[in-house]
């Protein structure tokens, strides 16, 4: 019977648009979908193989601008650039795997944080290529209604969760477990980790490069400071899968449907507004604190601290 | 006999410390070497060297003729060399049998497969009653065992144990010394590395005893024993009876 | 050819006591990495933190930035000493399938930081225009025939000779007293301090107090010559890990002259390259040396002492 559950989500989120909802709860459903893409990537990379990423915005900035950059040089419409996108995006993974994936534990970490800021100041300061801080526009906007970039990012978001689901239950699922609980051990075994590690950072990347490729012809609008954004793309990312629930298949999804909405929470409220940084700093210390492993992954932990459940 | 594995003159420096200096000895294909010394007396270290963890300083290995020395430990594992460690660290959310699989996968890419080689192998070991439960929650004695199945499960020719016995009780000791000959009897070949002093005689057919990083004896139990330099090493040092 | 020397030796000087200040940002860093393996990418927010209490020991009650050392280090110190207690050593203890969970830890207080000085501060640049900010001393005042001009900022040689007293003491401290001996053993072996009776827990958090208490004085040295605003604290988070690196893992030593680079090369770029490259050129820098030079400065060093 669990098996059915995916496809009876899947059905019923098809069925959604049919109900008419308003253009604003659409905009939302598609915002929750594209970060459940993202954090779906992540989590690939980062809770079943470990590897930590406070960069990601690197992969989604480059999709982007893939498809943003096709756009504004060639006026070929943006939709082409998402196979341009997963070309990039993974040759970006490979730089940044030879690179990164050599140091240990949290020198990967940092090198990771370091290499988003390093995209985000490259595309504000080589203008000729990515028009630096003005951004990139796309004009004529392929549909005024949301239904069908509905449809398009459920599809990518089906796809992630099909791929992601086959992958952790192949033999590369098992390296990349292996790998996050004791590398040398895993090397012992004949695991080879640098391997192992640049696949998962490579469809971790990809991914993100589909969603941001996504995010380019969905918004029509792009500059650095979106895509490249620390806090915004490449925090949050870590933040939908932490309080998601880290290496399960749901998580990532029910923290991307957490996020989305406790963002647009904060941001209607008059005062708190601006805080909303500090805000979700604080959830991100509790989070870590008391449910690291996040919602989906700390389960039996949550229902005994909200105290549901029988008294044993 | 022929040797499985050659280990010439080797030294490992860590910083201007030499952990290990020029040891030589030579593994014989299908037989069971135990390595044994004082606490800090380089074993770990020479292992971590024979599986490809550690480059040696100085010298080489040579490995069913074959040099391994300065290759990753995966390489060498591929080759048919296996090794458990003397922390064990299983895949703790997973099941034993996930455990398993994780190793199998070295000689397939079929998961079908993997898991068939993974139930035999837990079979052989005998931990089949724990197959499905979380690693996490084992005692001591059975995680060991599954140290050795992991191991295993990448169909070895040599097999290096790290303090397998360590920590166990009366008939965990028995159980494990049983899965080591049984180990032997399939024709792989150990090299162990034990501080109780009764199994390692019992099992080995020859031993090397390392102390201050350097080799100080080589030979059959017997000799071993009789050996003085061995015995005023180990002068003061209470062994388990 | 005179210009050029004296572009070339006024940048040089300025990049020496640019470096001599980001050294004492690199030391917190460095200790705390070094004695609890811990990466703190909250320590350019506390930092920032401790400019705001100097920013408004200066606007409210008219005390000099350089004296208000005393009041922003020990203020530094609590603040370290309680996210120690409260935060970190928490999370350490908990299980979760993602190792690091201490940087994830202190992006979450970095973040809470530098937004809530945002909405308390807001992001208006701040300074302290102290009566000497613009004194300078000249060469030409000193030796009537130089060739060359060259300037010493007052306000900077100050700052960076505070810089190396606090430096200076810290490394007496370190090396010559108990409690020093007793944080470094900490640092190279936790098992052997904790067999030899060190009460680990309190090194720990003494110096994450200690790191904190530096930062906090670098604040009051840099408050004098720089704009304040909340992002600040990012960048300087970033030039404190790149100086951490580049120092090589947790040796302060390594962090001194990893300052003394960094500051140099960031002088060098901002004046033949121009100043937007300095962030890009802090990363660069960070990349290289993970690559090529993983140890850092430090595992130059003890090549060095190994040979001898």
């Amino acid at each position: 019977m669990k098996k059915y559950i995916p496809f009876l989500v899947l059905g019923c989120m098809a069925l959604l648009p049919l109900l008419g909802l308003s253009d604003y709860l659409m905009h939302i459903l598609i915002l929750v979908l594209m970060w459940s893409v993202i954090g779906m990537a992540w989590n690939l990379l980062g809770g079943y193989c470990g590897q930590v990423s406070f960069g990601h915005a690197a992969f989604f900035g480059v999709g982007a601008y893939s498809a943003g950059m096709l756009y504004y040089h060639t006026g070929i419409a943006a939709w082409w650039g998402m196979p341009i996108a997963i070309v990039a995006a993974l040759l970006v993974a490979l730089g940044i795997g030879v690179i990164s994936l050599r140091l240990r534990g949290p020198y990967f970490v940092l090198s990771t944080l370091a290499i988003g800021e390093i995209f985000r100041i490259f595309a504000e300061n080589l203008e000729t290529y990515t028009q630096g801080n003005l951004g990139i526009m796309i004009q004529e906007r392929t549909w005024v209604e949301k239904a069908p970039y509905f449809y398009i990012i459920l599809g990518i978001a089906a796809l992630t969760f099909a791929v992601v689901k086959i992958v952790v239950q192949s033999k590369w699922g098992y390296y990349f477990v292996a790998i996050r609980e004791d590398q040398y051990a895993a090397e012992s075994l004949g695991i080879n980790s640098t391997l192992f590690k640049t696949i998962a950072l490579s469809l971790s990347g990809v991914f993100t490069g589909i969603a941001g490729a996504f995010y380019m012809n969905y918004m029509g609008y792009i500059d650095p400071g979106i895509v490249f954004a620390l806090g915004d793309i490449s925090i949050l990312t870590v933040m939908v899968v932490m309080v998601g629930g880290v290496a399960t298949y749901w998580g990532p999804v029910v923290g991307a449907v957490i996020m989305v909405f406790f963002s647009e929470l904060i941001r209607s409220l008059p005062t708190i507004g601006s805080a909303h940084q500090t805000l979700f700093g604080i959830l991100l210390i509790v989070i870590i604190i008391f449910l690291p492993n996040g919602i989906a992954g700390d389960l039996p932990k949550l229902i005994r601290i909200l105290g549901i459940g029988r008294k044993q | 006999m022929t040797s499985i594995l050659e280990v010439r003159n080797v030294s490992m420096f860590f910083g201007g410390l030499a952990a290990v200096s020029n040891v030589s000895f030579e593994v014989q294909k299908g037989e069971i070497l135990g390595v044994i010394g004082p606490n800090g007396a380089g074993k770990t270290t020479l292992f971590n060297m024979v599986n490809g963890f550690y480059r040696p300083s100085r010298g080489e290995i040579y490995f069913r003729g074959e040099k391994i020395s300065g290759l990753k430990s995966y390489q060498i594992c591929k080759r048919g060399m296996a090794r458990t460690f003397q922390v064990v660290k299983p895949l703790q959310r997973m099941s034993v049998l996930d455990n398993v699989i994780a190793s199998a996968f070295l000689r397939t890419s079929s998961k079908a497969e993997a898991e068939e080689i993974a139930r035999e192998t837990i079979k052989f070991t005998g931990i089949s009653a724990d197959i499905d439960s979380i690693s996490k929650g084992l005692p001591l004695g059975k995680r060991k065992k599954l140290e050795i199945t992991r191991a295993l499960a990448t169909q070895p020719e040599l097999l290096l144990l790290d303090e397998s016995c360590a920590g166990l009780n009366p008939s965990e000791l028995d159980e494990s010394i049983e899965i080591i000959m049984k180990i032997k009897e399939k024709g792989i070949t150990i090299m162990v590395i034990e501080h109780h002093m009764k199994v390692i005689m019992s099992i080995s057919d020859r031993i090397v005893v390392v102390n201050y990083g350097q080799k100080i004896g080589d030979g059959t139990p017997g000799e071993i024993g009789g050996n003085p330099q061995v015995i005023e090493a180990y002068l003061g040092e209470s062994h388990h009876a | 050819m005179a210009p050029h020397i004296e572009l070339f030796l006024q940048t040089l000087i300025a990049g020496i006591l640019l470096g001599g200040l980001y050294a004492l940002i690199g030391l917190g860093m460095a200790l705390i990495l070094g004695v609890m393996r811990i990466i703190n990418l909250a320590h350019g927010d506390q930092m920032m933190i401790a400019m705001y209490v100097a920013f408004f020991g200066y606007d409210l009650f008219h005390i000099d930035p350089y004296i208000s050392i005393f009041i922003a280090a020990p203020v530094l110190f609590l603040l370290g000493v309680g996210l120690q207690k409260f935060l970190i050593t928490p999370v350490l203890r908990v299980e979760s399938i993602l190792p690091h969970n201490q940087v994830i830890l202190t992006v979450g207080i970095g973040m809470v930081l530098s937004n809530l000085a945002t909405v308390f501060f807001t992001s208006d640049y701040r300074s302290t225009p102290v009566s000497y900010a613009t004194t300078a001393w000249y060469l030409s005042d000193y030796w009537k025939d130089a060739p060359i001009e060259l300037s010493l900022s007052l306000p900077w040689t100050v700052s960076f000779v505070f810089s190396v007293i606090i430096s200076t003491l810290l490394w007496f401290f370190l090396g010559k007293t108990d409690t020093g001996r007793s944080i470094r053993a900490t640092a190279q072996d936790l098992d052997a301090a904790l067999l030899m009776g060190v009460n680990v827990q309190r090194m720990r958090m003494l110096t994450f107090g200690i790191g904190s208490a530096l930062v906090g004085a670098a604040a009051c040295l840099f408050i004098p010559i720089y704009y304040l605003y909340p992002a600040l604290g990012k960048q300087f988070t970033n030039i404190a890990f790149v100086i951490t690196i580049l120092g090589g893992l947790g040796s302060v030593e390594g962090a001194i002259v990893g300052g003394v680079i960094l500051g140099i090369f960031e002088s060098m770029t901002s004046t033949y390259l121009g100043m937007g490259w300095a962030p890009a050129g802090r990363f660069i820098i960070f990349v290289l040396v993970l690559i090529f030079l993983p140890g850092g400065v430090a595992s130059l060093i003890k090549k060095k002492r190994l040979a001898r």
